[in-house]
């Protein structure tokens, strides 16, 4: 007996919630309608879309907007640019998409996808990445051609990939690389295995990975810096918060974070 | 026919099939000729059929007394061995690739032997790729052959010892033509399976034309700024293997 007991109570209780989640709890506030602006609540869930190298800075400035706005809930996907832009021109469900190239943006942007025009938040170099202490001993793009070096790079489709292309033909140096990787994350870990023994890679992964990879500078990569978009998306769910976020990363605080994770400012 | 057999069946064939609707409503028909004549799309292609035949070899010639000895041999710790055996299935490929790595990679537990001592080197290389996916596609034909041998009559066998043949000669010339069906199927899936590998080959192999860039990393690649080239190699890969697929189980496969 008490135990049908208590399921008809907890049968009341749950239709009580189902019936209760689209009014309860925000009955004061929709008594007259939120200012826009700065002003206004931000609340729900914000997805935002990133570049993969963009992995350790958005996590932190996700956090950020999180702590500034309680309540809201950032969640990321990081993947290659052209991956995610992919996903967002098929109809992925985004607020915002932050590429690490102007091209994989147009994709995006040229589709109708984009609200406005996207905003350049931060730049982004090429290095050597080479095992902690250089012990090869590399100290520029020419020594990338020395036999017995293994050398990893992007492939040519994905960004950081193209950027290794200008920058190597610029220089007129022609490196055979043992296999050109998916990203640039997958360049890296095969550094990290020791598999290969340098990778051209974004100075901000290098500095992502930690003590064990250290990164070489090269004058020639000026050349090929590439520029990181962000823009908010029309489909979006969740316009409101999608612009405070991006808000954020345009900032100076957004700014912060991201040269200290090895980016240069736009 | 019982109803309650045949809808779920048309649904189970409808999923399976209508994502391949999709790819050839999709398909560039017009540049179709044209993409395809790419040099680096045939060789990609041909990469593919070498190195999954090559590793389907590899997998019978360790995979069947595998299998076996699961079927055949009683011996302590055989659940756990057969548990072992199918790891491979459960674990995500890229897993499989790095395991790889850390086995026959430059400083992995073996490969630094084998580079100092034969002069091997496995990473970034076509004899990676075809280990990779042997790695990913044993399980397939082990699983299969076993099934095979665990439904095939022992007496046969006895039969034959009685009549003075050894075990080597009775399993090669008993138990082999039993479950010649069973194994042919099982290097079927397994061919099939190493035929599409992706992530254990990207992994352990990396990706470069020619040498280590096979079909489903070619597809990969193309995604990247191109979905109808994509498309194109994907269908390429499909129509051949579905055709030699088709052939193979006229000829082989079809039980009498």
């Amino acid at each position: 007996m008490r135990a049908r007991r208590f399921r008809t109570t907890l049968a009341a209780l749950t239709v009580l919630a189902v019936l209760c989640l689209p009014g309860c709890g925000s009955g004061g506030e929709t008594a007259s309608p939120p200012p826009a602006g700065d002003g206004a609540r931000i609340t729900g869930d914000v997805t935002v879309f990133a570049a993969a190298s963009l992995a350790e800075s958005f996590t932190r400035l996700g956090r950020d907007f999180e702590a500034a706005h309680p309540g809201v809930r950032v969640s990321f996907s990081f993947a290659g640019s052209s991956a995610l832009a992919n996903q967002i021109n098929q109809g992925a469900p985004a607020d915002v998409f932050a590429a690490a190239a102007p091209a994989n943006m147009k994709t995006v942007t040229d589709a109708g996808n984009g609200d406005g025009t996207p905003a350049t938040f931060a730049r982004n170099q090429l290095v050597i990445a080479v095992p902690e202490g250089n012990p090869g001993g590399l100290t520029g793009l020419a020594d990338l051609t020395r036999p017995g070096v293994k050398v990893a790079l992007c492939a040519e489709q994905v960004p950081c990939g193209a950027a290794a292309r200008r920058v190597l033909t610029a220089a007129g140096v022609r490196v055979t690389p043992v296999t050109l990787e998916r990203d640039v994350k997958a360049a890296l870990s095969k550094l990290r295995l020791g598999e290969v023994d340098a990778a051209l890679v974004y100075r901000t992964d290098v500095r992502a990975a930690g003590g064990d990879v250290d990164g070489v500078e090269f004058p020639e990569s000026a050349g090929a810096a590439y520029e990181y978009p962000i823009v908010l998306l029309s489909d979006a769910p969740n316009v409101r918060a999608g612009r405070a976020f991006v808000d954020l990363v345009l900032s100076a605080a957004g700014l912060a974070v991201l040269t200290a994770a090895g980016f240069q400012a736009p | 026919m019982p109803a309650a057999l045949l809808l779920p069946a048309a649904l189970g064939l409808l999923f399976l099939v209508l994502p391949l609707v999709g790819l050839l409503v999709r398909t560039p028909w017009s540049t179709l000729p044209h993409r395809l004549a790419e040099p680096e799309v045939l060789t990609a292609l041909r990469l593919s059929l070498q190195t999954a035949t090559l590793a389907t070899l590899f997998c019978l010639l360790l995979g069947v007394p595998l299998a076996w000895l699961l079927a055949r041999v009683e011996f302590p710790g055989r659940r756990v061995v057969r548990a072992l055996v199918t790891v491979p299935l459960v674990l995500p490929p890229v897993v499989g690739g790095v395991a790889l790595l850390l086995v026959f990679g430059r400083r992995g537990l073996l490969g630094g032997w084998l580079d100092a001592t034969f002069g091997i080197t496995l990473p970034f290389s076509t004899a990676g790729v075809v280990l990779a996916e042997a790695f990913v596609a044993m399980p397939f034909l082990i699983i299969a052959v076993e099934g095979a041998l665990r439904g095939a009559d022992t007496r046969y066998e006895e039969a034959a010892a009685t009549l003075g043949a050894g075990r080597w000669s009775a399993f090669t010339r008993v138990t082999l033509p039993l479950v010649a069906p069973g194994i042919a199927a099982g290097a079927v899936l397994c061919w099939a399976r190493a035929l599409g590998e992706f992530g254990a080959t990207i992994t352990f192999a990396g990706n470069f034309p020619g040498r280590t860039q096979t079909m489903p990393l070619a597809v990969y690649l193309a995604l990247e700024t191109d979905l109808e080239a994509a498309i194109v190699l994907s269908l390429l890969l499909l129509a051949v293997s579905v055709a030699i697929l088709a052939s193979l189980r006229d000829r082989w496969i079809t039980a009498p």
